[in-house]
């Protein structure tokens, strides 16, 4: 599904990427962690182009996305994204950015995105909020928005970059409700988070990067019984710690 | 202070024709705010064109949005005014040359609009970059993620936005040009202050004239704060405050 | 048609030195306007945030009216009503500079007022505590650092300004446009004089306002 080959990725001088290589199959789950500004945020927004590379290749469900003949917008249509920050669109209501995507990308007609935003909406809790504007959720529910939202265009896989860390602690858990509920029905997840809890439960793999290199991409169990390198246990031993 | 007051000048008749002075200043508002709202129209949409370049990944529209904005900020109104009224159609071929200086239809109403539209959109671009700029990587990100070709992106998520969070420094260069509409009396539109002068020097009432005709401004002003703070409350976010982020 | 063949330049190098003259004017109202704006500007920004309510009101007043009528008209009314109140005649170069000192004082007042708004109100406090009277805690801490943090708004008022002092065309006040306006009529080539003075206004005007961004870059370094 989605396959990254010997990424590497500089910002005019400074590497923030060097070498990344793994595979994601579909149906995976797989968590990407490791200290901030060790390039996992930059890592999973190359994945669908949002990020330019220099070197290497990203290939998704067979689309290279280092080809510039690659049509981007139709690739990303197909691959959700969930950003840290929410990014829902202020200006629209909770409906409108749910519906926005399918009726502009894929062409649904009004109707049918409608139907598809509700439904969308009742799954993950949020059917009373239709008609308001982002602005007046809290930040749980519109994170969750944010998956429904990239839940309507009915993706292949889902891109989470630090779905959890911009929300206060007694928010976390409504949203990785959801995320937990899609892993366990067979979506394909590359996920950038600290929540090893959530690691643990649906993670088949974990990634810890530092300083901009793939040091650890094992199974899960394997990942939280012994690392192998010491800078991920030093990182476990952290953030596990309290 | 030593001054002959007389505030019925207004309805008096002018030395030359049957009009009254206050017709005079009736029909100086009317270009005035002709000239003003045909140049609003030019800038809003040239501003917004060209503030949009400049935050374009392309170096070539960047740069040639840079030097739009340049080129028409640095140089004086007045000055700008000229140039187009006397030296722009020597520019031009010659049959159309020919045409503007002889038989253009309201060739100072005409040259008035595009010199006061073209100043005051580099002034709007400058406007709408900010606004554009305000608004967080995210957004942006957020738009493409979904499928949003950068056209798309811009359309329905940035602009959208950047024009809300814009509203008031637009309020300011709505009200600058109104007042920056008076230097087309330098070309002889018969505006405002050009009638100011007019019926000051026929009438020898000065101080009335110009109390009226600042009066007049003041209120074209005040109208046109009250129509975009209009705007401004039935654009409004709910839930939204502040701009950036 | 070329602009090259058409045009004729060679009428600007004799009318250079009377093209210097008016420049000269210009430059000497722009600078007397900025100083004396930014004076009176501050002393009307005090007012406005002082505790007397009379003065804040007179200033507000003052400082609204400026800014909502045409400076065109401004430099109409001065011309007009100064001889009136004075009971002589006064010439247009004297009367543009008293113009253009009062109008800008009422925009350079709204940038000092937001400036000393910038200052955190513990500076006041401070210079409270150690003994300062209002008058010192202005202009020893609170007035510097308005200054130092809107140094590149003032720069770029003062451009614009220096673009605007080309309006007193309008009472005949000889300036760097009126100047190439009467050496266009002697030589017979306005037109040539026209592009000339655009472009001397626009490469004063693009280098400050280049020296402006590199402030704005400096100074959000430090900060």
């Amino acid at each position: 599904m989605i396959k990254i080959d010997n990424i590497s990725k500089w910002y005019g001088q400074f590497r923030v990427l060097t070498d990344c290589s793994t595979q994601i199959t579909k149906g995976e789950v797989v968590v990407v962690c490791g200290p901030s500004g060790s390039g996992k945020s930059t890592l999973i927004k190359c994945v669908n182009g949002l990020e330019p590379f220099q070197q290497g290749d990203i290939i998704v469900n067979n689309i290279s996305i280092g080809d510039p003949k690659t049509n981007l917008p139709q690739l990303r249509a197909h691959v959700g994204m969930v950003f840290q920050h929410f990014e829902l669109f202020p200006h629209m209501t909770i409906t409108q950015n749910l519906t926005i995507g399918q009726v502009k990308v894929l062409g649904r007609s009004n109707n049918e995105a409608h139907q598809r935003a509700l439904q969308l909406l009742d799954r993950v809790g949020l059917n009373s909020q239709a008609d308001k504007f982002p602005g007046q959720l809290s930040g749980g529910q519109q994170q969750r928005v944010a998956i429904a939202r990239a839940l309507a265009m009915d993706p292949i896989c889902m891109l989470f970059d630090e779905p959890t860390s911009a929300l206060d602690p007694e928010m976390i858990n409504e949203v990785l409700d959801v995320m937990v509920g899609l892993a366990n029905e067979g979506m394909t997840m590359m996920v950038v988070s600290h929540e090893m809890g959530f690691a643990r439960k649906v993670a088949d793999r974990v990634i810890f990067m530092d300083n901009g290199s793939i040091v650890e991409d094992a199974g899960t169990e394997e990942f939280f019984g012994t690392p192998r390198s010491e800078r991920a246990q030093l990182f476990l031993s952290k953030i596990l710690s309290h | 202070m030593n001054y002959h007051w007389n505030w019925g000048i207004f309805l008096q008749q002018v030395q030359s024709g049957d009009e009254t002075y206050l017709d005079w200043l009736i029909s100086g508002l009317g270009w005035t705010v002709s000239v003003a709202l045909a140049a609003w129209v030019i800038a809003l949409v040239l501003g917004s064109l060209i503030g949009t370049l400049r935050t374009v990944p392309n170096r070539w529209l960047v740069l040639l949005a840079t030097t739009h904005v340049e080129l028409f900020r640095n140089v004086p109104l007045l000055v700008q005014l000229l140039l187009w009224f006397f030296v722009v159609p020597e520019f031009l071929p010659r049959d159309l040359s020919l045409w503007v200086k002889q038989d253009m239809p309201a060739k100072e109403f005409v040259t008035a609009v595009i010199c006061l539209g073209l100043f005051t959109s580099a002034r709007v671009a400058e406007q709408v970059r900010a606004g554009i700029q305000s608004l967080s990587r995210g957004q942006k990100m957020a738009g493409l993620a979904i499928g949003f070709t950068l056209p798309q992106t811009y359309r329905y998520v940035i602009l959208p936005m950047a024009f809300r969070i814009i509203i008031p420094p637009l309020t300011s260069e709505f009200m600058n040009i109104i007042k920056n509409s008076s230097v087309a009396f330098a070309i002889g539109v018969l505006e405002l202050t050009f009638q100011a002068r007019q019926m000051q020097e026929d009438s020898e009432q000065g101080i009335e004239t110009y109390l009226a005709v600042t009066l007049l401004y003041f209120i074209v002003a005040f109208a046109a704060n009250r129509g975009m703070a209009l705007i401004e409350r039935r654009t409004r976010v709910p839930g939204y405050i502040g701009g950036a982020k | 048609m070329s602009f090259f063949t058409q045009f004729d330049f060679s009428v600007i190098a004799p009318s250079l030195p009377f093209l210097w003259e008016g420049l000269k004017f210009t430059a000497k109202l722009t600078l007397i306007a900025m100083s004396g704006g930014i004076f009176l500007g501050t002393l009307l920004a005090l007012a406005r945030l002082s505790s007397i309510t009379p003065l804040a009101m007179a200033a507000t007043w003052y400082v609204n009216l400026m800014r909502s009528i045409p400076l065109l008209m401004v430099i109409l009314w001065f011309f007009l009503v100064i001889p009136i109140f004075t009971g002589k005649p006064m010439g247009a170069e004297t009367s543009a500079i008293i113009t253009f000192t009062a109008f800008e004082a009422a925009y350079f007042s709204e940038i000092m007022r937001a400036g000393i708004q910038s200052v955190p109100r513990g500076q006041v406090f401070a210079g409270q505590a150690i003994g300062m009277t209002y008058w010192q805690t202005m202009s020893y801490v609170v007035l510097p650092q308005a200054f130092r943090n809107m140094l590149p708004i003032l720069l770029t008022q003062t451009i614009i300004l220096f673009q605007d002092t080309s309006l007193v065309y309008a009472i005949g006040a000889k300036d760097l446009l009126k100047a190439a306006e009467i050496a266009g009529k002697n030589y017979g080539r306005p037109l040539e004089m026209y592009v000339f003075v655009a472009l001397v206004y626009f490469v004063v005007c693009f280098a400050l306002s280049n020296l402006v961004k590199h402030l704005q870059s400096r100074t959000a370094i430090v900060r």
